[in-house]
């Protein structure tokens, strides 16, 4: 730090922040009014300045044309940082391979000579040199197979070598963002939607679906979860108190008979479980007739008598739907085999 | 999934690229908020402290219920705000019963606190209420100087805080060159007590003196108050030493004949001075040199006694 020795008092003096403290100053009594303090203030903080002020114009300057212009030195107080140190990049696959290599990168021209056209064209962009669409003959190598379009094939190697371009770049910058040196304009976004595309996308998991899932929780639990303590904020589990449903004893008017609502829909569920079971032999013997007199109708050689076997039909639910037809529906299937006529 | 995300535009770009962290850190941005209830007093500091702080500072003029800066869970409203305009500095007055015009001045490091000091506001004087020539009013962003007063500064912890927080929020930009044409502003502030500090803002008049040096004369131009210190909080330790690291490649100093390579590592070049071979002693005693000392020795042996003599004589 400076200092500049002024009557045995030293004041601390960073130059670079222009800040100059009198450690020294003891106010032995509160003055009494606030004008005397204000001055007092005030002309030992003109000693201070004035000392930085020396200090300040004494450093070499360069004549600008607003004013002299003096290169301050690095500042003596420390101050923390607002962000954290910028971490360095990790070299590119390519770096490190041209730097065994020996590699030089060379500046580009931005004008190339044509020898095709003998002029000279841009490297990049409209009407360049190499561009696709200029050439107009490709001559057979002896490597090319027949039915090949050199025309597309160089199309399609392009495209390859840009995809594979695209790869090696988000690579790199994975690599970066592993150490943390992601370039500043870059962003790790965490998004529904994957970078590989292939694998399914994650479900996002509803504020309700997490709800429940921590009330479960909760209680899962030797008491059910009713003596615990609870967060604040957090709702109490949504559960009924009763887990069985009896219907009222006097029905309401307007409404539709409850019991026969519990009974069709108990009967529903129990036919749809076991539906595949279930024959309505009615309809599988008119179906199996019907079939016969078609096939005697189209064939009416041939004897009528073909031991086929009785195929069990399932019978569509729509047949069970109405709960009058009970008929047949609880007889299985399997001992209708081999009825024939 | 992680996706990476590029600004699309280039004028999006820029403006992330400013918010990056840098090698050397130039200028931290101020925001200025309000509490659930703020005096005459506190509003008037409040724009006070954005007008002299105009280049670099954000003001909400909105009420903040939710900040209580100095409990656990009333920062993160201060966090999210310092994240979204990316102001490392935060000024927050509130005013109630117990703590009558409160500022909070806060920190951040990496948009979380690090940390906060109370003050109180006592005997206010406004801008306007001051009256000097017009000439000596200092611009808008100009390089203040900096005079603290007072050995309170320097023992009482409260006050070496309130010191560095002091000089961060009115410091501005940190620059290398300076023009001295340009300096017209001084903050004075002068530890009164253990815990009063008077501060001000005063204007430059450099007056001619014989020197290359100018007189200084100080008037007092801005707001001028008392900050009574209330409650403080110092940063922790480890965020301390992370958010005082200095990159290293400002402090080593260069080493000679050593360079580092990606791939071998570290490469040093070593000068042999030049060898004259002929002309080294031979450390080892060859066989053949023994032999002929030993026959010099026997052949010696007898010339010695004569040369001795004949010293004697002369």
């Amino acid at each position: 730090m400076g200092e500049v020795e002024e009557q045995q008092q030293q004041y601390q003096i960073d130059l670079s922040n222009l800040f100059a403290f009198n450690p020294h100053h003891n106010f032995p009594s509160v003055p009494p009014s606030r004008e005397e303090l204000v001055k007092e203030c005030l002309e030992l903080g003109t000693k201070l300045v004035q000392a930085v002020a020396d200090a300040l114009f004494s450093l070499p300057s360069v004549e600008d044309r607003d004013g002299p212009l003096v290169k301050l030195p690095t500042p003596t107080i420390r101050l923390p940082r607002e962000k954290p140190l910028p971490k360095p990049r990790p070299p590119t696959k390519w770096e490190v391979f041209a730097k065994k290599k020996g590699i030089q990168n060379h500046k580009k021209d931005k004008l190339v000579f044509d020898e095709q056209t003998g002029t000279w064209k841009r490297r990049h962009g409209y009407d360049r040199v190499k561009d696709d669409i200029d050439i107009p003959i490709i001559e057979a190598k002896m490597t090319d197979e027949p039915g090949v379009d050199p025309f597309a094939k160089r199309r399609s190697e392009k495209k390859q070598r840009v995809e594979k371009q695209e790869r090696h770049r988000l690579q790199n910058l994975k690599e970066a963002a592993k150490v943390g040196a992601l370039p500043s304009h870059v962003q790790l976004a965490a998004t529904a939607i994957p970078i590989t595309g292939t694998q399914a996308a994650p479900r996002k998991v509803s504020k309700e679906e997490l709800q429940n899932v921590a009330g479960m929780a909760a209680s899962a639990t030797a008491s059910g979860g009713k003596f615990d303590k609870k967060l604040p904020g957090e709702k109490p589990q949504k559960h009924e108190k009763k887990y069985r449903k009896f219907l009222p004893v006097v029905e309401g008017s307007g409404m539709g008979s409850l019991e026969r609502q519990q009974t069709d829909k108990v009967l529903s569920k129990l036919m749809s479980k076991n539906s595949h079971e279930i024959l309505n032999v009615e309809k599988a013997v008119n179906m199996y007739n019907v079939k016969r007199e078609k096939k005697r109708r189209n064939q009416p050689g041939k004897s009528s008598s073909t031991s086929s076997k009785l195929k069990p039909k399932n019978p569509h639910n729509k047949t069970s739907k109405k709960g009058s037809s009970f008929k047949g529906k609880s007889k299985k299937g399997s001992s209708f085999k081999g009825k024939s006529k | 999934m992680l996706q990476i995300r590029t600004p699309k535009t280039g004028r999006a770009k820029r403006e992330v690229e400013k918010r990056a962290p840098k090698i050397v850190e130039t200028g931290k941005k101020t925001l200025i908020l309000h509490g659930t209830k703020t005096s005459q007093v506190l509003n008037t500091v409040l724009t006070e402290i954005y007008h002299l702080k105009k280049d670099n500072a954000v003001k909400y003029t909105r009420r903040n219920d939710n900040i209580r800066p100095f409990e656990s869970g009333g920062e993160t409203s201060m966090e999210f705000y310092s994240l979204k305009t990316d102001c490392s500095l935060i000024v927050f007055g509130s005013h109630s019963k117990k703590r009558p015009d409160n500022l909070v001045i806060a920190r951040t490091y990496d948009h979380h606190i690090y940390d906060l000091v109370e003050v109180g506001i006592e005997n206010f004087k406004s801008m306007v209420s001051f009256s000097y020539d017009k000439k000596l009013a200092p611009q808008i962003g100009s390089k203040p100087f900096f005079a603290f007063i007072g050995e309170g500064f320097e023992n009482v912890e409260e006050l070496k805080h309130l010191k560095e927080v002091l000089l961060d929020l009115f410091r501005g930009e940190v620059v290398t060159n300076l023009n001295l044409a340009g300096l017209d502003r001084v903050y004075v502030c002068t530890a009164v007590s253990s815990n009063r500090v008077f501060f001000t803002h005063c204007g430059l008049r450099l007056k001619k003196s014989g020197s290359v040096v100018p007189r200084m004369e100080l008037v007092e131009v801005g707001p001028s108050m008392d900050l009574v210190v209330r409650r403080h909080r110092l940063p922790e330790d480890g965020l301390k030493k992370e958010a005082m690291k200095i990159a290293p490649e400002l402090t080593k100093k260069k080493e000679k004949n050593v360079s580092k390579d990606a791939i071998e590592g570290k490469i040093g070049k070593i000068y042999m001075p030049d060898q004259q071979v002929g002309s080294v002693p031979l450390p080892n005693k060859a066989k053949g040199v023994k032999r002929e000392r030993r026959e010099a020795k026997k052949k010696g042996d007898t010339k010695k006694h004569e040369v001795k003599k004949q010293k004697l004589e002369a």
